[in-house]
Parts: structure tokens; sequence; C-alpha cells
């Protein structure tokens, strides 16, 4: 399958990056790791007229500790994500949720940039980002704006992010103390999330001080599970708790049917897998 | 009408440097200019491996790349990993361990094994099994695939005994 002509450049800096998308015109893609745009571009579904690769700016790459934050470049691969020893100390569930994306040799090209403003429902660093509180850092013609999780994403593969505009960090505060885990549900190897629950929770002595929950899949943008969240805080540390809580996990969703699964029985995975990423992150 | 860009890749330790329409996919570059069609297209889209070659020394499925991109880089293919006519571990290791039948997943599993093993150079059976999983095979069944990584990862291919050099060649192989 051969993609439709187009022009292609390859900046080196983000300013040139920026003027050029300037004045691309409207037919315009930007190609990060291209694990999603190239498939698309295959069978012809995007044709764009020029292509800009985001692969040869160097700022846009690597995990960088910047006071009570890490700073993500939008262009750092998936691989290095789920490997980089920053993010294993201070935001642990990202590496556990990049570590589970599609395949390694998909991981070593895709960006935590890219599939973040691909933004499918199904992706498996939306739902993260949104529980760590992460804020997108959003450059365009006017200068540099910033986006909080809970307005990054507005529905189905639609983000914050506009014509024009580059995303090009993205800051996810450090979690000392925190236990975390995504629990992935999948039918087979290399497959998109059915149902996905990412976990964070603060223990103070035999309670949970502290529970924050992302939902992958459970509606067309990723949610947080509130009404687990808040039954969760001050509780005691116990199965039993964690199970009574977990229950209201599909509270607020609005989960699609297709051939992986109907709607209720995403609802139901929803509160199994909150119940066991729960009991991960706490060291149950 | 999309303009040609000139790219130059060193592709198995030869720097070639070509004309290349932007729309070109790795894939195509490598088997239709260089005729390396040791590099195959099973499904051409992303999900089989069959096309996996190395971009500096990592893995990356050369059927969802363009051409382009290699621009200044280095690309080992699979015509890329034996020395003057002799095969590394990890592909003798495919050899005895008879981890093919066709043979058409073969290149594709190697490279992404050689990947695997630079990464993890000891890894667990299930750590091999999800290493993989962006490799497909039709035969195998894949248990004997796994028995050959951990095979080259344990340095013993039987015609590598009387040789010490079994698993940190292979760890070196890219
Ligand atoms: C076989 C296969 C299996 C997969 N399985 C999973 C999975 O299980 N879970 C999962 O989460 N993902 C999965 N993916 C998708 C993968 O995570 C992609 O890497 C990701 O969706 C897109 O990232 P990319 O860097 O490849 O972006 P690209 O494909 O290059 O771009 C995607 C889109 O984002 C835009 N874009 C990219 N970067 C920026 C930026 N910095 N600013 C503004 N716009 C930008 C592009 O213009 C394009 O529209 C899979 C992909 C494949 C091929
Ligand atoms: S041909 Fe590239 S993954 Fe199948
Ligand atoms: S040996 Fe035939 S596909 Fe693997």
């Amino acid at each position: 399958m051969i993609p439709s002509a187009f022009d292609y450049a390859a900046p080196e800096t983000l300013a040139e990056a920026l003027s050029l998308l300037g004045s691309a015109g409207d037919d315009v893609k930007l190609l990060a790791g291209g694990q999603s745009l190239i498939p698309v571009m295959k069978l012809r579904l995007a044709d764009p007229s020029m292509v800009i690769d985001l692969g040869r700016i160097a700022e846009l790459s690597g995990v960088r500790d910047d006071g009570d934050a890490l700073l993500i470049g939008a262009m750092t691969p998936h691989h290095q994500v789920a490997t980089d020893p920053l993010v294993a100390a201070h935001v642990p569930l990202l590496a556990k949720a990049a570590a589970t994306v599609a395949d390694p040799q998909v991981r070593h090209r895709g960006t935590f940039g890219g599939a973040l403003v691909h933004a499918d429902p199904a992706g498996d660093l939306p739902a993260p980002a949104l529980a760590a509180g992460a804020t997108f850092i959003i450059a365009g013609p006017g200068g540099e704006r910033r986006v909080a999780a809970a307005d990054f994403f507005q529905g189905y593969f639609s983000t914050a992010v506009g014509d024009g505009e580059i995303l090009t960090h993205v800051r996810v505060p450090k979690y000392t103390g925190w236990g975390a885990h995504y629990e992935k549900f999948t039918r087979v190897a290399q497959q998109w999330s059915i149902v996905a629950v990412a976990a964070m929770v603060r223990v103070e002595g035999n309670s949970i001080a502290e529970a924050r929950i992302g939902l992958t899949n459970m509606a067309s943008t990723p949610l947080r599970a509130t009404a687990v969240e808040e039954a969760l805080a001050g509780s005691p540390l116990t199965l039993e708790a964690i199970t009574a809580a977990s229950a209201h996990a599909a509270e607020g969703s609005d989960p699609a049917s297709d051939l992986n699964g109907d709607a209720a029985y995403r609802k139901h995975l929803a509160a199994v897998l909150t119940k066991r990423a729960l009991v991960a992150a706490a060291g149950l | 009408m999309a303009r040609s860009t000139t790219i130059t890749v060193e592709v198995d330790d030869v720097s070639y440097t070509d004309d290349v329409e932007p729309r070109l996919l790795l894939v195509q570059y490598l088997r239709e200019r260089l005729g390396k069609t040791g590099t195959l297209i099973g499904c051409d889209t992303t999900n089989c491996g069959a096309c996996t070659v190395h971009l500096d020394g990592t893995s990356v499925k050369s059927c969802t790349m363009f051409a382009v991109q290699a621009d200044g880089r280095r690309v080992t293919t699979i015509e890329g990993l034996a020395r003057d006519g002799k095969l590394t571990p990890l592909q003798r290791a495919f050899h005895e361990c008879h981890a093919l039948q066709c043979g058409f997943c073969t290149p594709g599993m190697i490279m992404q094994s050689a990947s695997l093993l630079q990464e993890n150079p000891h890894p667990s059976e299930q750590e091999i099994r999800e290493g993989l999983e962006g490799n497909l095979c039709r035969c195998t069944g894949y248990q004997n695939i796994v028995a050959a990584v951990q095979a080259a990862a344990d340095g013993t291919t039987t015609s590598d005994s009387a040789t010490e050099n079994g698993a940190s060649e292979t760890a070196g192989v890219a």
C-alpha cells in the first residue's frame, strides 16, 4: 500500500517547524513516530499534501527533571518512557502504561506526544496522563500555552491542540510515596485495550489517604473514576473497601459497543479491573 | 507533484545516496532499490513483524517508516548479520533448534530477537514471548523460536560450544 504523494520537510528546530506549519496551509500533517499516521496514509484515509517530520528536533525529545515535576518531550519514544529511570522513580504509572503499548518495534518508534495528540479512546497513555494530572505545553504562532489534562482531551480523536500548533512537552508532577499500576485487558497479544485502568494510591498507615484513577476506553475521552476516588479517600486499606469502592468505577462512563464487547461488558470490566489495579497499586 | 529528496543511508555497513520520493517506504527502498529482499513484507499493516530491521541498533517495522526518515542513519537488515559467511550464534540457534518451517517470518524474528537480546541479554521464557509479540509465525507454534532465543542467550548452540563467545557475541549482533 503506497500513500499519496506529498512534500516533505524535516526541520531541526521548533521555531522552524512552527513557521513551516504556519505557511503550509490546511493540508499539512505533522509526523511524529508515524505509528498511527503512516498506516492511515497507506490506507489513504489521510492524504496530506505536505508532511512536516518532527523527528529531527532534538529539543522535543527526552525526559528532564523540572523541580516538583518531570518534563517529558513530545517526541520521546514509548520505549524510553517505559525504561527511563526518572519516570520509574517519580511517575511509575506512565512507565507501566507505556510498556503495554503495542509491541517492541512500535514502542521504539511511536512517541509519547504522538499517542496523546492522536487521542485514540483505546490508547494507553491518555488515562494515565489524566490520572497523574499532567499539564500539556503547546506551542503555536502566538507563543506557548498550557492546558490541564482535564481540558486537553476533547472528544473522539480530538484534543486542545489546534491547527498551527505543536505539542512540545508534557509536565507531570512527581508522586512521592504513591503506589501505581496500569491494568490492561486484552484478548490477544499486541492488542489495543478493550478496557484498562490506571491507578495511583497513597497509603497512610492502615488506610488509603488518596487515590487517583483513570479509565481507558470507557468513553470517547479518558475519564477519572471520581466516584471510586471519593469512596476510597480515608477508607481502610482492605480488600473489602477496595471492592466496594470499585463497584462504582463505571459511574458516568459511556463506553462503546464493538466486536470486543458491548457497553455493559465494558462497565463490568471497569469494576473488575479497577479493583485489580488498586490492589496492585496499594501492594495488598 | 512532490519533489524527490536525496538521502544518504548506511545499510549493512555500506553507505548509499539516492533520490527518493518522500512516500517511499523504507521496506520498499531496501527491497526494490537496494535489492535487499531478505527483508520481507508480510502484512503491510504494522502487525506481523516480517519487515523488522534495526535503525541505529534498535528494531523497527520498515513497512511503517518512510525512507526519508532514515536519512543520515544506520540500518541493519538480516543480510548484514553474518560476517565473512559465518552466521551469528542467534542465526545458528534458529537453524539448530528448528525454529522455522516455511521461513517467511524468520528474518523479522531474528532481527527482533537480536534487539531483544541487546536490551535484555538473559530473558526469561515469558520475556522472550513478550519481546516477540509484534512478530507473527503461521507455522511453528513459536515453541522452537523461543527455544532458539533461549539457546542463543545461554550460549548453548552446538557449533558454538567449542568456542566461548556465544552469548556476548549474540548480544552484540547489531
Ligand atoms: C500495530 C499497532 C498497535 C498499537 N497498539 C497500541 C496500543 O496497544 N496502545 C496504544 O496506546 N497505542 C497503540 N498503537 C499506537 C501507538 O501508540 C502510536 O505510537 C501512537 O498512537 C501515535 O504516536 P506516533 O508518535 O507514532 O504519532 P504519529 O503517528 O506520527 O502521529 C499521530 C497523530 O498525532 C499528530 N501529532 C503527533 N505528534 C504531534 C505533536 N507533537 N504535536 C501535534 N500533533 C502531533 C500527527 O499529526 C498525527 O495526526 C499501536 C500502533 C500500531 C501500529
Ligand atoms: S510487513 Fe511490516 S509489520 Fe507486517
Ligand atoms: S516459519 Fe512459516 S511463518 Fe514462521
